[in-house]
């Protein structure tokens, strides 16, 4: 007998011949449904990124080009290069810094050259400061986002949801995902935490809208 | 041909249980001989004391700040039962949405098999370096043993892992392994065992972590081999996915060619849904944050983004035994959050190493001894008050006392001869399963106040064998009203 049938016997064999009906699930926690983000969740994602140590810029809809530039000089100093910059390939025109670089299929780990990435994001979660990026143009492979050592993420507030659940019902489970909380850390010594270790040590949070 | 005849179900004899001689559930010594050690390190109990109350209050007040709490623990509580009735189903809807999305999926009765198989996949690559995320199966399994044992170099990369691994040392807590070694201990490791590092270095946190971030950076870079573990499994969707602090888990599933994850048959969940609970229960549950820095998701492969070829490997090694008791199956709903061992008042004093296993603090207590067999943990589910604080900080609402006084009387059973503790905890497991049994005994006890003469201990005045419990302990004297009759009186019945 193969393994998986063994296993799967023993499963069978653990349940036992009469199984009782799996029991149902009582959702009655918090599914406040999707509806357009108002000043107080914009408010509340603010805080909650902040909380983590990132930075969030606030802006009008048109103003992205130059908040995600005004978030370059505050990661890089300024005075930067252009060309150490990438940006996913399915970026907004009007969002990218002139000259940048733009993500192609070249090798992921020749992403740890570049001094930042500025992608979109797929859905961004207020209660809990969470950004998702879902691996589409506009947000770019997950090395992306990860290699470079300074991250800057555009956010627009019809991105903007409540909590989890209304999260991840806008996710597409099969796709790659990456939920950002913050700047990598660690709470490895002592249980202090310290923001930067593997990941990118910088996070700026663009909220366009 | 005979394959038109249907092939005969086995007959099982009990399930078997995690083998011996591999991995790390069983410990060189019992629980009180290893406790006994371990009490006398004194920087230890420092350590432990400091971090654990860090924790505590940090996931008291994340905890506190969502209302609907308890409607998510209970959900949670229900999401785990209702797929462990339908185990098989769950695990076959796996293997088909991951097969679907490029993926091969692996079965492992237990440890040796797993091990196995993972070797050879990772031989199969030529290539001698693979980079791990921290994960509580491979580590159950001894895997890092076996794949030196065949040569090959094995880097775990978790901050805390790292600090283990460097330091020769054994993990001794589910969510921070090195929380026994304070800053100046990881400092001297580093110092001692990292080539080339910073001879300035201090044992500032941050400069810590940026040592481990220079010493692993390079090798995240050329590694084309990853092993993971996973946190959930969703079975309609074939979505995989790992919560992690650091990034090194983003960088093992991002860069190399080949992706491994090694996950035990319990982390399966029926549905995308729900995540939407367990994505709630666990970050504040484990380190206290509202969220943990970084979650990953993937089904299978996706071209042009992160491994190539993915591989999961479907881990038994004693689960289904543990299936198989109705009471202590609950242990298998554990997310692996280690909230219950931040709160128990026998972890903070002995520390992770005295439980000998993987799993230590109070899931420890239920489920080494569930996945070796009790006879050969047969102390852990004594290592308890049953004070109940890990079943009240329980995300998913195991009911951990009530396992561990299940598995006392089970040991109490296995043993031919039956001494005077195993009588007591007989019927001390009778007692308390029958109401009218267990106010007879309370009532009894009343009858130590009189031996007491108002003392707060009683006189060790008992005759062998009790005696051989009060030589070493101060039987305290029962008090005039059981809690229950104190209940009874404030809240009616
Ligand atoms: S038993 Fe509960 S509290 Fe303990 S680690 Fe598992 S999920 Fe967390």
């Amino acid at each position: 007998m193969s393994a998986r049938e063994e296993v799967l016997a023993r499963i069978r064999t653990a349940l036992g011949e009469d199984r009782a009906p799996a029991p149902a699930v009582v959702r009655d926690y918090r599914r406040a449904g999707d509806s357009p983000a108002d000043a107080a969740l914009l408010a509340l994602l603010v805080d909650r990124v902040e909380d983590y140590r990132a930075d969030v810029l606030r802006c009008g809809p048109d103003e992205v080009g130059a908040t995600v530039r005004a978030a370059l000089d505050r990661g890089l100093g300024e005075g930067w290069t252009p060309g150490t910059v990438v940006v996913a390939p399915g970026l907004d025109d009007d969002w990218r810094p002139d000259g940048c670089d733009v993500d192609d299929d070249r090798p992921a780990v020749q992403l740890a050259d570049r001094a930042a990435a500025v992608t979109a994001v797929a859905v961004a979660i207020a209660e809990t400061g969470t950004l998702v990026l879902d691996g589409s143009p506009t947000c770019g492979r997950r090395a992306l986002s990860l290699l470079p050592d300074c991250l800057v993420c555009v956010v627009t507030v019809d991105q903007v949801v409540a909590g989890v659940p209304e999260g991840l019902a806008r996710l597409d489970p099969v796709r790659p995902l990456t939920m950002i909380s913050g700047p990598s850390a660690t709470s490895d010594i002592e249980l202090q935490r310290v923001e930067g270790v593997h990941g990118p040590r910088q996070l700026f949070v663009v909220l366009a809208g | 041909m005979t394959a038109t005849v249907p092939p005969k179900a086995p007959v099982f004899l009990g399930l078997p249980t995690a083998p011996r001689g591999v991995g790390h559930l069983r410990g060189t010594e019992s629980f009180p001989d290893a406790a006994r050690h371990e009490l006398r390190n004194g920087q230890l109990r420092a350590n432990l004391g400091h971090a654990t109350a860090t924790i505590r209050g940090k996931r008291a007040g994340v905890v506190a700040e969502v209302p609907d709490w308890e409607q998510l623990r209970a959900a949670g509580k229900a999401i785990k039962a209702a797929t462990m009735a339908r185990l098989d189903e769950h695990l076959v809807s796996l293997e088909r949405q991951v097969t679907a999305r490029g993926g091969t999926v692996h079965w492992a009765r237990d440890a040796n098999e797993a091990n196995a198989i993972v070797t050879a996949l990772v031989q199969a690559t030529g290539t001698t370096e693979v980079v791990k995320v921290k994960s509580m199966a491979t580590q159950e399994i001894g895997l890092n043993e076996a794949l030196e044992a065949v040569g090959l170099d094995v880097f775990e990369t978790d901050l805390a892992e790292l600090i283990v691994q460097l330091g020769e040392d054994s993990p001794s807590h589910i969510l921070v392994p090195a929380i026994h070694k304070n800053r100046a201990e990881i400092k001297e490791i580093f110092a001692r065992t990292i080539p080339g590092v910073d001879p300035e270095l201090t044992d500032d946190p941050r400069q810590l972590a940026m040592a481990a971030r220079t010493h692993l950076r390079e090798r995240f870079l050329r590694a084309r081999v990853a092993v993971s573990g996973a946190n959930f499994a969703v079975a309609e969707t074939g979505t995989l996915s790992v919560v992690e602090s650091e990034g090194n888990g983003r960088m093992c599933l991002t860069l190399p060619q080949t992706l491994i994850t090694v996950m035990g048959i319990e982390k399966v969940v029926p549905t995308w849904t729900d995540l939407e609970v367990f994505l709630q229960l666990l970050p504040r549950s484990s380190t206290g944050e509202r969220m943990n820095p970084y979650t990953s998701t993937w089904a299978g492969v996706t071209p042009g983004d992160g491994p190539q070829e993915f591989h999961l490997v479907l881990l038994d090694n004693g689960r289904t035994a543990v299936l198989a008791d109705e009471v202590g199956r609950e242990a298998l709903h554990c997310i692996r959050c280690s909230a219950c061992l931040n709160v128990c008042p026998v972890y903070e004093r002995t520390g992770g190493h005295a439980y000998g296993s993987v799993y230590p603090g109070p899931i420890g207590a239920i489920l080494s001894p569930q996945l070796t067999g009790v006879e050969d943990n047969a102390s852990l589910p004594y290592a308890s008050s049953l004070c109940g604080a890990c079943y009240e900080v329980c995300p998913v609402a195991i009911d951990i006392p009530s396992i561990l006084v299940h598995l006392r009387a089970e040991h109490v059973e296995a043993q031919q001869k039956p001494t005077a503790e195993a009588l007591a905890f007989r019927s001390l497991a009778r007692a308390m399963s029958h109401p009218w049994l267990w106010h007879l005994v309370q009532r009894g006890a009343r009858l130590g106040r009189l031996i007491a003469r108002g003392k707060p201990t009683l006189p060790s005045v008992f005759p062998p064998p009790i005696s051989g419990w009060t030589r070493s302990r101060d039987l305290p004297t029962p008090p005039t009203r059981t809690f229950v009759q104190q209940w009874t009186e404030e809240h009616g019945k």
